[in-house]
């Protein structure tokens, strides 16, 4: 365990909390990229590169952005009369609790039965292009007309309907 | 505590913090970006196995990562496509004041 490791962990972690408990919804969005992005260079400490990059054009570019677009078309940064957390917060929380514990005491049961592979992996961006077009082609096609079809069935769902000149 | 532990904590500790987000907040989009806490700490949780497991020259867990994103980032713009769309109907965002099928 590095000392890298830790301050990563603590920067992810505190973006994640951050992100679910202030009270400004701007400075939500703020905090869930700090969080991707302590995401993205763990994905880089774990020798994933092409995965780690993924990460950072896909959720620091792309979806941070579109949340903070959404924010701001649906005036989501003006905090509610009522308070931001629902009336069943607690039942929540327990429940994010109870998850939680579940999977550390699992974690902490389990991980010594793994053989630790202690080698950093040989693996370049090059391997991953020549898997993605050989071994994995067809998920990849796949993934293609998924991202089509959620493209325009976004487009379509968001756009004004004919008429409606709210 | 080994490496792959300490990943597999944060992994969880991510996902349980994103659970919650998405269990007790109001509004629709902080429930958006909870969702993709967890998403994201699924994914930390697949590339700690690829890096640490054996075989990592298969590549199946940076795939399986990849793939995800992919999906994730549809997820993402098509649930705020929803949220913008019911907004326009409701003029909230606020969940609990989405309670009718009918608009």
């Amino acid at each position: 365990m590095t000392i890298v490791f830790w301050i990563l962990a603590a920067l992810t972690v505190a973006g994640a909390l951050a992100a679910v408990t202030l009270r400004n919804t701007v400075h939500c969005a703020l905090a869930v990229t700090t969080a991707f992005a302590g995401l993205a260079l763990l994905f880089l400490q774990l020798d994933a590169q092409f995965a780690g990059f993924a990460q950072i054009l896909v959720y620091i570019g792309a979806v941070a952005i579109l949340v903070v677009f959404a924010i701001l078309l649906t005036r989501g940064s003006e905090t509610s009369e009522h308070g931001v957390f629902s009336p069943t917060w607690l039942a929540g929380l327990c429940i994010a609790a109870a998850v939680f514990a579940l999977l550390g005491w699992a974690v902490l049961r389990s991980v010594n039965a793994i053989p630790q592979q202690v080698m950093a992996p040989a693996i370049t961006v090059k391997d991953v292009g020549n898997a993605l077009m050989t071994r994995y082609v067809l998920p990849l096609e796949i993934v293609a007309l998924l991202l089509t079809a959620a493209m325009v069935g976004a487009v379509i769902v968001a756009m004004h309907e004919k008429g409606d000149v709210k | 505590m080994t490496p792959l532990a300490g990943y597999l904590l944060v992994a969880a500790l991510v996902f349980a913090i994103g659970l919650a987000g998405a269990l007790t907040r109001r509004n629709a989009i902080l429930v958006l970006i909870g969702i993709e806490l967890m998403l994201n700490a699924a994914n930390l949780n697949l590339i700690a196995f690829w890096r640490f497991g054996p075989h990592p020259e298969a590549l199946t867990g940076v795939m399986f990562a990849v793939f995800s994103i992919a999906v994730a980032a549809a997820e993402a713009a098509v649930g705020l496509g929803l949220v913008i769309s019911i907004y326009r109907h409701v003029r909230t965002a606020d969940l609990d004041k989405m309670n009718r099928m009918k608009g």
